[in-house]
Protein backbone atom coordinates (compact mmCIF):
# COMPACT_ATOMS: atom_id res chain seq x y z
CA UNK A 1 0.00 0.00 0.00
CA UNK A 2 2.24 2.44 -1.00
CA UNK A 3 1.48 6.42 -0.02
CA UNK A 4 2.99 9.41 -2.54
CA UNK A 5 3.18 12.14 0.00
CA UNK A 6 4.57 13.06 3.47
CA UNK A 7 1.73 14.78 5.92
CA UNK A 8 1.06 17.87 5.67
CA UNK A 9 2.89 18.46 2.00
CA UNK A 10 1.00 20.59 -0.43
CA UNK A 11 -0.87 18.94 -3.21
CA UNK A 12 -2.80 20.08 -6.35
CA UNK A 13 -5.62 18.60 -8.23
CA UNK A 14 -4.88 15.20 -10.00
CA UNK A 15 -1.72 14.58 -7.95
CA UNK A 16 -1.35 10.60 -6.90
CA UNK A 17 -1.53 10.10 -3.87
CA UNK A 18 -1.83 6.64 -2.72
CA UNK A 19 -2.60 3.12 -4.52
CA UNK A 20 -4.50 0.28 -3.53
CA UNK A 21 -6.34 -0.64 -0.43
CA UNK A 22 -6.86 2.69 1.04
CA UNK A 23 -9.96 4.83 1.47
CA UNK A 24 -10.45 8.01 -0.48
CA UNK A 25 -11.60 10.33 2.02
CA UNK A 26 -12.31 14.36 1.53
CA UNK A 27 -11.48 15.82 -1.73
CA UNK A 28 -9.79 13.27 -3.27
CA UNK A 29 -11.62 10.45 -5.52
CA UNK A 30 -10.49 6.86 -6.33
CA UNK A 31 -10.22 5.08 -9.83
CA UNK A 32 -8.76 2.27 -10.70
CA UNK A 33 -7.16 1.96 -6.84
CA UNK A 34 -5.59 5.01 -7.46
CA UNK A 35 -6.48 7.96 -4.98
CA UNK A 36 -6.28 11.25 -6.48
CA UNK A 37 -6.52 14.71 -5.24
CA UNK A 38 -9.41 17.39 -5.96
CA UNK A 39 -8.19 20.02 -4.36
CA UNK A 40 -5.49 22.47 -3.17
CA UNK A 41 -4.56 21.94 0.54
CA UNK A 42 -2.14 19.66 2.25
CA UNK A 43 -2.25 15.59 2.43
CA UNK A 44 -2.58 13.68 5.45
CA UNK A 45 -3.68 10.46 5.94
CA UNK A 46 -4.09 7.57 9.03
CA UNK A 47 -4.46 3.96 9.06
CA UNK A 48 -7.18 3.36 6.36
CA UNK A 49 -8.13 6.50 4.99
CA UNK A 50 -5.79 9.20 2.65
CA UNK A 51 -7.34 12.45 2.96
CA UNK A 52 -6.37 16.44 1.81
CA UNK A 53 -7.30 19.47 3.61
CA UNK A 54 -8.23 22.29 1.72
CA UNK A 55 -6.47 24.96 1.73
CA UNK A 56 -9.41 27.38 -0.55
CA UNK A 57 -13.07 26.03 -0.55
CA UNK A 58 -16.80 27.14 -0.13
CA UNK A 59 -19.53 26.06 1.97
CA UNK A 60 -21.44 23.32 0.68
CA UNK A 61 -24.74 22.80 3.08
CA UNK A 62 -25.22 20.02 5.33
CA UNK A 63 -28.38 19.11 7.25
CA UNK A 64 -27.66 19.98 11.00
CA UNK A 65 -25.24 22.84 10.59
CA UNK A 66 -25.75 26.31 12.15
CA UNK A 67 -25.46 29.05 9.68
CA UNK A 68 -25.32 32.88 9.80
CA UNK A 69 -27.31 34.16 7.09
CA UNK A 70 -28.45 37.53 5.13
CA UNK A 71 -31.19 38.03 4.17
CA UNK A 72 -32.03 38.83 0.71
CA UNK A 73 -35.54 39.02 0.16
CA UNK A 74 -39.04 39.00 1.81
CA UNK A 75 -41.60 37.12 0.06
CA UNK A 76 -45.40 35.73 0.88
CA UNK A 77 -44.60 32.48 2.89
CA UNK A 78 -40.88 33.51 4.16
CA UNK A 79 -37.75 34.83 3.01
CA UNK A 80 -34.88 34.38 0.93
CA UNK A 81 -31.68 34.08 2.42
CA UNK A 82 -27.56 33.95 1.81
CA UNK A 83 -26.08 31.53 3.31
CA UNK A 84 -22.53 31.82 1.29
CA UNK A 85 -23.33 28.67 -0.81
CA UNK A 86 -23.91 27.52 -4.11
CA UNK A 87 -27.92 27.79 -3.34
CA UNK A 88 -30.26 30.26 -1.52
CA UNK A 89 -31.89 29.14 1.83
CA UNK A 90 -35.42 29.28 2.47
CA UNK A 91 -36.78 30.52 6.08
CA UNK A 92 -40.54 30.00 6.15
CA UNK A 93 -42.48 32.46 7.70
CA UNK A 94 -44.59 29.68 9.35
CA UNK A 95 -41.08 28.36 10.98
CA UNK A 96 -40.46 31.99 12.41
CA UNK A 97 -44.01 33.05 13.60
CA UNK A 98 -44.79 29.28 15.36
CA UNK A 99 -48.24 29.57 13.34
CA UNK A 100 -49.47 29.17 9.99
CA UNK A 101 -49.11 32.65 8.66
CA UNK A 102 -51.68 34.92 7.95
CA UNK A 103 -50.53 36.77 4.67
CA UNK A 104 -53.42 40.25 5.83
CA UNK A 105 -51.89 40.48 9.18
CA UNK A 106 -48.79 39.49 9.55
CA UNK A 107 -45.80 42.18 8.93
CA UNK A 108 -43.19 39.84 7.73
CA UNK A 109 -40.27 42.72 7.45
CA UNK A 110 -40.79 43.94 11.18
CA UNK A 111 -39.63 39.78 12.07
CA UNK A 112 -36.59 40.12 9.60
CA UNK A 113 -35.87 42.33 6.94
CA UNK A 114 -33.90 42.89 3.59
CA UNK A 115 -30.32 43.04 4.93
CA UNK A 116 -30.59 41.80 8.80
CA UNK A 117 -28.54 39.14 9.99
CA UNK A 118 -29.70 35.40 11.39
CA UNK A 119 -28.62 32.73 12.96
CA UNK A 120 -30.48 29.68 11.56
CA UNK A 121 -30.29 25.19 11.60
CA UNK A 122 -30.42 23.72 8.07
CA UNK A 123 -33.29 21.54 8.21
CA UNK A 124 -33.38 20.03 5.35
CA UNK A 125 -31.20 20.31 2.01
CA UNK A 126 -30.29 17.62 -1.15
CA UNK A 127 -29.75 17.89 -4.85
CA UNK A 128 -33.15 18.48 -6.11
CA UNK A 129 -33.96 21.16 -3.23
CA UNK A 130 -32.39 24.29 -1.76
CA UNK A 131 -31.38 24.37 1.56
CA UNK A 132 -34.79 25.29 4.22
CA UNK A 133 -33.79 26.94 7.52
CA UNK A 134 -34.80 26.77 11.04
CA UNK A 135 -34.64 29.52 13.83
CA UNK A 136 -36.87 27.48 16.23
CA UNK A 137 -33.92 26.62 18.66
CA UNK A 138 -31.89 28.06 21.39
CA UNK A 139 -29.48 30.32 20.25
CA UNK A 140 -31.10 30.94 16.99
CA UNK A 141 -33.04 33.63 15.60
CA UNK A 142 -32.19 37.83 14.30
CA UNK A 143 -28.65 39.01 15.36
CA UNK A 144 -29.92 42.65 16.37
CA UNK A 145 -25.85 43.94 17.60
CA UNK A 146 -22.18 42.93 16.94
CA UNK A 147 -20.19 42.50 13.97
CA UNK A 148 -19.99 40.06 11.34
CA UNK A 149 -16.48 38.80 9.96
CA UNK A 150 -16.50 36.38 7.02
CA UNK A 151 -13.33 33.33 6.45
CA UNK A 152 -12.74 30.89 4.35
CA UNK A 153 -15.39 27.80 5.48
CA UNK A 154 -12.49 25.07 5.82
CA UNK A 155 -10.93 27.06 8.90
CA UNK A 156 -13.84 27.36 10.74
CA UNK A 157 -13.04 23.76 12.42
CA UNK A 158 -9.93 25.65 13.22
CA UNK A 159 -11.45 28.24 15.13
CA UNK A 160 -13.77 26.39 16.95
CA UNK A 161 -10.43 23.99 18.12
CA UNK A 162 -10.62 20.97 19.88
CA UNK A 163 -13.94 20.21 21.48
CA UNK A 164 -14.56 24.22 21.43
CA UNK A 165 -11.22 25.16 23.11
CA UNK A 166 -10.60 28.16 20.89
CA UNK A 167 -13.20 29.77 20.52
CA UNK A 168 -14.40 29.50 24.59
CA UNK A 169 -10.39 30.78 25.24
CA UNK A 170 -11.23 33.70 22.97
CA UNK A 171 -14.31 34.29 24.84
CA UNK A 172 -12.88 34.06 28.40
CA UNK A 173 -10.12 36.55 27.34
CA UNK A 174 -12.24 39.18 25.42
CA UNK A 175 -15.34 38.89 27.33
CA UNK A 176 -17.19 38.78 23.96
CA UNK A 177 -20.52 36.47 22.73
CA UNK A 178 -19.33 34.38 19.50
CA UNK A 179 -21.61 32.39 17.33
CA UNK A 180 -19.25 30.32 14.88
CA UNK A 181 -21.14 29.50 11.42
CA UNK A 182 -20.60 26.41 9.78
CA UNK A 183 -20.48 28.91 6.50
CA UNK A 184 -17.27 30.69 7.19
CA UNK A 185 -19.29 33.45 8.88
CA UNK A 186 -19.11 34.58 12.95
CA UNK A 187 -20.80 36.96 15.23
CA UNK A 188 -19.13 38.80 17.69
CA UNK A 189 -21.17 40.64 20.56
CA UNK A 190 -18.41 42.52 22.87
CA UNK A 191 -19.07 44.86 25.54
CA UNK A 192 -16.72 47.38 23.90
CA UNK A 193 -15.86 47.96 20.61
CA UNK A 194 -12.44 47.46 21.47
CA UNK A 195 -13.20 43.90 23.00
CA UNK A 196 -14.62 43.29 19.57
CA UNK A 197 -11.87 44.17 17.75
CA UNK A 198 -9.28 42.29 20.02
CA UNK A 199 -11.87 38.86 19.24
CA UNK A 200 -11.42 40.06 15.56
CA UNK A 201 -7.88 40.12 15.52
CA UNK A 202 -7.68 36.89 17.56
CA UNK A 203 -9.69 34.88 14.49
CA UNK A 204 -7.61 36.87 11.79
CA UNK A 205 -4.92 35.51 13.18
CA UNK A 206 -5.92 31.78 13.49
CA UNK A 207 -7.20 32.29 9.56
CA UNK A 208 -4.15 32.97 8.72
CA UNK A 209 -2.10 30.91 10.84
CA UNK A 210 -4.43 27.89 10.01
CA UNK A 211 -1.65 25.47 9.01
CA UNK A 212 0.57 25.77 11.87
CA UNK A 213 0.53 23.87 15.16
CA UNK A 214 0.48 25.40 18.75
CA UNK A 215 -1.81 28.23 18.10
CA UNK A 216 -4.09 28.35 20.94
CA UNK A 217 -1.32 29.34 23.33
CA UNK A 218 0.29 31.73 20.72
CA UNK A 219 -3.62 33.55 20.04
CA UNK A 220 -3.93 33.77 24.08
CA UNK A 221 -0.55 35.21 24.24
CA UNK A 222 -1.61 37.66 21.65
CA UNK A 223 -4.43 38.53 23.15
CA UNK A 224 -3.25 39.24 26.67
CA UNK A 225 -0.21 41.18 25.26
CA UNK A 226 -3.01 43.25 23.51
CA UNK A 227 -5.17 43.59 27.29
CA UNK A 228 -1.50 44.54 28.90
CA UNK A 229 -1.29 47.58 26.52
CA UNK A 230 -4.31 48.69 26.26
CA UNK A 231 -3.85 48.50 30.33
CA UNK A 232 -1.14 50.38 30.21
CA UNK A 233 -1.45 53.15 27.77
CA UNK A 234 -4.97 53.83 29.59
CA UNK A 235 -2.91 53.97 33.18
CA UNK A 236 -0.61 56.23 30.99
CA UNK A 237 -3.28 58.40 30.01
CA UNK A 238 -4.52 59.07 33.10
CA UNK A 239 -1.05 59.90 35.30
CA UNK A 240 -1.29 63.20 33.56
CA UNK A 241 -4.81 63.89 34.59
CA UNK A 242 -4.24 63.12 37.94
CA UNK A 243 -1.02 65.41 38.27
CA UNK B 1 0.62 50.19 -37.50
CA UNK B 2 4.17 49.82 -36.20
CA UNK B 3 6.34 47.79 -38.52
CA UNK B 4 8.23 46.61 -35.48
CA UNK B 5 7.06 42.85 -36.67
CA UNK B 6 8.56 42.42 -40.15
CA UNK B 7 8.62 38.80 -41.27
CA UNK B 8 12.27 37.28 -41.10
CA UNK B 9 13.26 35.75 -44.56
CA UNK B 10 13.47 32.41 -43.15
CA UNK B 11 11.84 31.42 -39.54
CA UNK B 12 13.98 28.65 -39.40
CA UNK B 13 17.31 28.56 -40.37
CA UNK B 14 19.76 26.11 -41.60
CA UNK B 15 20.97 25.03 -37.87
CA UNK B 16 17.57 24.15 -37.01
CA UNK B 17 17.12 27.21 -35.09
CA UNK B 18 14.15 29.31 -35.08
CA UNK B 19 13.92 32.93 -35.88
CA UNK B 20 13.37 33.90 -32.10
CA UNK B 21 16.48 31.77 -30.97
CA UNK B 22 14.76 28.47 -29.92
CA UNK B 23 15.22 25.01 -31.01
CA UNK B 24 12.17 23.07 -32.87
CA UNK B 25 11.06 21.68 -29.30
CA UNK B 26 11.80 24.33 -26.99
CA UNK B 27 8.89 26.37 -25.49
CA UNK B 28 8.76 30.24 -25.28
CA UNK B 29 9.21 31.36 -21.54
CA UNK B 30 6.91 30.93 -19.43
CA UNK B 31 5.55 33.11 -15.91
CA UNK B 32 2.33 32.04 -14.02
CA UNK B 33 1.08 33.87 -10.87
CA UNK B 34 -2.11 32.48 -9.24
CA UNK B 35 -4.34 34.38 -6.92
CA UNK B 36 -3.92 37.90 -8.82
CA UNK B 37 -7.85 39.35 -8.76
CA UNK B 38 -9.25 39.90 -5.11
CA UNK B 39 -12.87 40.41 -6.60
CA UNK B 40 -13.13 37.00 -7.96
CA UNK B 41 -13.31 33.57 -6.52
CA UNK B 42 -10.35 32.09 -8.00
CA UNK B 43 -7.55 33.86 -10.59
CA UNK B 44 -4.88 33.18 -12.42
CA UNK B 45 -2.29 35.14 -14.81
CA UNK B 46 0.22 33.91 -17.33
CA UNK B 47 2.93 35.43 -19.77
CA UNK B 48 3.88 32.57 -22.65
CA UNK B 49 6.36 34.86 -24.58
CA UNK B 50 4.62 37.71 -25.59
CA UNK B 51 0.80 36.37 -24.35
CA UNK B 52 -0.18 38.16 -21.69
CA UNK B 53 -3.82 36.44 -20.34
CA UNK B 54 -5.52 37.18 -17.28
CA UNK B 55 -8.62 33.91 -16.01
CA UNK B 56 -10.77 34.83 -13.51
CA UNK B 57 -13.66 32.06 -11.94
CA UNK B 58 -16.66 32.88 -9.94
CA UNK B 59 -18.78 30.06 -8.39
CA UNK B 60 -20.54 27.86 -8.26
CA UNK B 61 -23.37 30.58 -7.94
CA UNK B 62 -26.91 30.89 -8.87
CA UNK B 63 -27.35 30.83 -12.10
CA UNK B 64 -29.28 33.42 -13.90
CA UNK B 65 -31.01 33.14 -16.00
CA UNK B 66 -32.63 30.34 -14.65
CA UNK B 67 -33.59 28.49 -17.65
CA UNK B 68 -29.67 27.98 -18.21
CA UNK B 69 -29.97 25.69 -15.42
CA UNK B 70 -29.01 21.97 -15.57
CA UNK B 71 -30.50 19.36 -13.61
CA UNK B 72 -27.73 17.22 -12.95
CA UNK B 73 -24.95 19.25 -13.30
CA UNK B 74 -23.16 22.56 -12.83
CA UNK B 75 -23.20 24.64 -16.21
CA UNK B 76 -19.56 25.87 -17.13
CA UNK B 77 -20.12 29.08 -18.62
CA UNK B 78 -16.55 30.73 -20.72
CA UNK B 79 -15.64 33.55 -22.14
CA UNK B 80 -13.38 34.14 -23.78
CA UNK B 81 -12.49 37.53 -24.80
CA UNK B 82 -9.66 39.70 -26.64
CA UNK B 83 -8.95 42.86 -25.52
CA UNK B 84 -9.17 45.46 -28.01
CA UNK B 85 -5.41 46.46 -27.46
CA UNK B 86 -4.34 42.97 -27.57
CA UNK B 87 -3.17 42.61 -31.10
CA UNK B 88 -1.11 45.44 -33.36
CA UNK B 89 -4.47 46.11 -35.76
CA UNK B 90 -7.79 47.35 -32.93
CA UNK B 91 -10.12 44.58 -32.46
CA UNK B 92 -13.46 45.70 -31.84
CA UNK B 93 -14.30 44.35 -28.25
CA UNK B 94 -17.73 43.23 -29.42
CA UNK B 95 -17.35 39.22 -29.31
CA UNK B 96 -16.22 37.74 -32.86
CA UNK B 97 -17.36 34.79 -34.33
CA UNK B 98 -13.49 33.12 -33.19
CA UNK B 99 -13.90 34.32 -30.06
CA UNK B 100 -17.04 32.62 -29.78
CA UNK B 101 -15.96 29.15 -31.60
CA UNK B 102 -13.06 29.06 -28.85
CA UNK B 103 -15.10 29.87 -25.73
CA UNK B 104 -16.96 26.73 -26.78
CA UNK B 105 -14.21 24.90 -27.36
CA UNK B 106 -12.23 25.93 -23.69
CA UNK B 107 -15.21 25.17 -22.36
CA UNK B 108 -15.34 21.49 -23.79
CA UNK B 109 -11.61 21.39 -22.78
CA UNK B 110 -12.32 21.81 -19.09
CA UNK B 111 -15.33 20.78 -17.87
CA UNK B 112 -14.49 17.10 -17.88
CA UNK B 113 -11.46 17.95 -15.65
CA UNK B 114 -14.37 19.33 -13.47
CA UNK B 115 -16.77 17.41 -10.62
CA UNK B 116 -19.28 19.53 -12.04
CA UNK B 117 -22.20 16.74 -10.84
CA UNK B 118 -21.30 17.91 -7.36
CA UNK B 119 -22.97 20.70 -7.26
CA UNK B 120 -26.35 20.76 -9.92
CA UNK B 121 -28.30 23.73 -10.56
CA UNK B 122 -25.43 26.02 -10.19
CA UNK B 123 -23.22 28.36 -12.59
CA UNK B 124 -19.78 28.54 -12.51
CA UNK B 125 -18.50 31.18 -14.48
CA UNK B 126 -14.91 31.22 -16.73
CA UNK B 127 -13.27 34.77 -18.11
CA UNK B 128 -10.59 34.56 -19.67
CA UNK B 129 -9.07 37.90 -21.09
CA UNK B 130 -5.99 38.20 -23.38
CA UNK B 131 -4.32 41.32 -22.81
CA UNK B 132 -1.45 40.26 -25.40
CA UNK B 133 -1.75 38.06 -28.05
CA UNK B 134 0.75 36.22 -29.87
CA UNK B 135 -0.19 33.15 -31.05
CA UNK B 136 -1.21 29.98 -28.91
CA UNK B 137 -3.58 31.69 -26.62
CA UNK B 138 -6.23 29.21 -26.28
CA UNK B 139 -3.55 27.23 -25.57
CA UNK B 140 -2.89 29.56 -22.51
CA UNK B 141 -6.15 30.04 -21.87
CA UNK B 142 -6.94 27.00 -21.22
CA UNK B 143 -3.53 26.37 -18.48
CA UNK B 144 -4.53 29.23 -16.60
CA UNK B 145 -7.96 28.72 -16.83
CA UNK B 146 -7.55 25.67 -15.14
CA UNK B 147 -5.44 27.42 -12.19
CA UNK B 148 -8.20 29.93 -11.42
CA UNK B 149 -10.47 26.61 -11.46
CA UNK B 150 -8.48 25.49 -8.68
CA UNK B 151 -7.97 28.49 -7.59
CA UNK B 152 -11.56 28.98 -6.53
CA UNK B 153 -11.35 25.66 -4.69
CA UNK B 154 -13.45 23.71 -7.22
CA UNK B 155 -12.87 19.91 -6.92
CA UNK B 156 -11.13 18.65 -10.11
CA UNK B 157 -9.94 15.18 -11.01
CA UNK B 158 -6.99 17.17 -13.13
CA UNK B 159 -5.36 20.11 -14.07
CA UNK B 160 -5.86 20.67 -17.82
CA UNK B 161 -2.47 22.01 -19.36
CA UNK B 162 -2.47 22.62 -23.14
CA UNK B 163 -0.16 23.38 -25.49
CA UNK B 164 0.22 23.66 -29.69
CA UNK B 165 2.91 21.91 -32.00
CA UNK B 166 3.15 22.15 -35.80
CA UNK B 167 4.88 22.53 -38.93
CA UNK B 168 6.77 25.12 -40.02
CA UNK B 169 8.60 25.12 -42.92
CA UNK B 170 8.41 21.43 -43.42
CA UNK B 171 10.39 20.72 -39.80
CA UNK B 172 7.90 20.35 -37.09
CA UNK B 173 8.24 22.66 -33.60
CA UNK B 174 6.66 23.18 -30.43
CA UNK B 175 4.84 26.14 -29.33
CA UNK B 176 4.18 28.37 -31.97
CA UNK B 177 4.18 31.86 -31.72
CA UNK B 178 1.70 34.46 -34.07
CA UNK B 179 4.38 34.84 -36.93
CA UNK B 180 5.02 31.18 -37.20
CA UNK B 181 1.44 30.57 -37.02
CA UNK B 182 0.49 32.18 -39.63
CA UNK B 183 3.28 30.81 -42.01
CA UNK B 184 2.01 27.66 -44.34
CA UNK B 185 2.14 24.94 -42.49
CA UNK B 186 0.28 23.16 -39.69
CA UNK B 187 -1.04 23.63 -36.61
CA UNK B 188 -1.74 20.99 -33.67
CA UNK B 189 -3.34 22.88 -30.40
CA UNK B 190 -3.77 20.14 -27.90
CA UNK B 191 -5.20 20.23 -24.12
CA UNK B 192 -4.39 17.42 -21.48
CA UNK B 193 -4.77 16.07 -18.22
CA UNK B 194 -1.25 14.46 -17.39
CA UNK B 195 -2.12 12.64 -14.73
CA UNK B 196 -5.11 11.10 -16.40
CA UNK B 197 -3.55 10.98 -19.74
CA UNK B 198 -6.53 11.76 -21.66
CA UNK B 199 -6.96 14.75 -24.20
CA UNK B 200 -9.66 16.97 -24.23
CA UNK B 201 -8.97 19.55 -26.76
CA UNK B 202 -7.32 18.56 -30.29
CA UNK B 203 -7.84 20.38 -33.27
CA UNK B 204 -5.39 20.93 -36.74
CA UNK B 205 -5.53 23.53 -39.54
CA UNK B 206 -3.21 23.07 -42.52
CA UNK B 207 -2.09 19.44 -43.90
CA UNK B 208 0.12 16.68 -41.81
CA UNK B 209 1.17 13.32 -43.33
CA UNK B 210 -0.28 10.83 -40.64
CA UNK B 211 3.36 9.71 -39.62
CA UNK B 212 3.92 13.66 -39.06
CA UNK B 213 0.46 13.98 -37.46
CA UNK B 214 1.81 11.62 -34.38
CA UNK B 215 4.99 13.05 -33.91
CA UNK B 216 3.18 16.62 -33.78
CA UNK B 217 0.68 14.97 -31.07
CA UNK B 218 3.65 13.03 -29.33
CA UNK B 219 5.52 16.42 -29.14
CA UNK B 220 2.51 18.47 -28.22
CA UNK B 221 1.89 16.27 -25.49
CA UNK B 222 5.59 16.07 -24.29
CA UNK B 223 5.68 20.13 -24.20
CA UNK B 224 1.81 19.61 -22.10
CA UNK B 225 3.93 17.98 -19.52
CA UNK B 226 6.09 20.85 -18.97
CA UNK B 227 3.70 23.18 -18.95
CA UNK B 228 1.47 20.83 -16.18
CA UNK B 229 4.95 21.12 -14.08
CA UNK B 230 5.33 25.13 -14.61
CA UNK B 231 1.22 25.14 -13.65
CA UNK B 232 1.57 22.88 -10.66
CA UNK B 233 4.58 24.23 -9.25
CA UNK B 234 2.91 28.16 -9.53
CA UNK B 235 0.06 26.82 -7.62
CA UNK B 236 2.23 25.84 -4.91
CA UNK B 237 4.18 28.75 -4.91
CA UNK B 238 1.40 30.81 -3.64
CA UNK B 239 0.65 28.98 -0.60
CA UNK B 240 3.96 28.10 0.51
CA UNK B 241 4.70 31.65 0.27
CA UNK B 242 1.99 32.45 2.61
CA UNK B 243 3.47 29.21 4.44
CA UNK B 244 6.78 30.87 4.31
CA UNK B 245 6.08 34.50 4.88
CA UNK B 246 4.27 33.13 7.85
CA UNK B 247 7.41 31.25 8.99
CA UNK B 248 9.69 34.46 8.57
CA UNK B 249 7.46 36.61 10.59
CA UNK B 250 7.37 34.17 13.48
CA UNK B 251 11.01 34.06 13.68
CA UNK B 252 11.45 37.84 13.89
CA UNK B 253 9.05 37.65 16.32
CA UNK B 254 11.06 35.37 18.13
CA UNK B 255 14.47 37.11 17.43
CA UNK B 256 12.54 40.43 19.24
CA UNK B 257 11.72 38.74 22.12
CA UNK B 258 15.24 37.56 22.51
Amino acid sequence: MPIFYEKRQIVTPGDLLAEDEYISGENTYKENEKIFATRVGLFDHDQKRVYVVALKSFYVPMVGDTVIGKVLEVTFGGWVVDIRAPYPAMLRASDALERPVRPQRDDLPSLFDVGDMMIAKIVAYDRTRDPLLTVLERGLGKVTRGQTIEITPTKIPRVIGKKGSMVSMIKNETGCQIAIGQNGRIVIIGKTPDDERSAIMAIRMIEREAHTSGLTDRVTEMLRKEKGEKSTKEVVENVPKET
Amino acid sequence: MKTSQKKPEKLIDEKDIRYDGRKLNEMRPVKIEVGVLANADGSAYIEQGKNRILAAVYGPREIHPKHQALPDRAALRCRYHMAPFSVQERKSPAPSRREHELSKVIREALEPSIFTEYYPRTAIDLFIEVLQADGGTRCAGITVASLALADAGIPMRDLVCACAAGKVEDRLILDLDDLEDKSEGADVPIAYMPNMDVVTLLQMDGMLTSEEFEQVLNMGVEGCRQISQLQRDALRAKYTAAKEAEAEKEDEAEEAKE
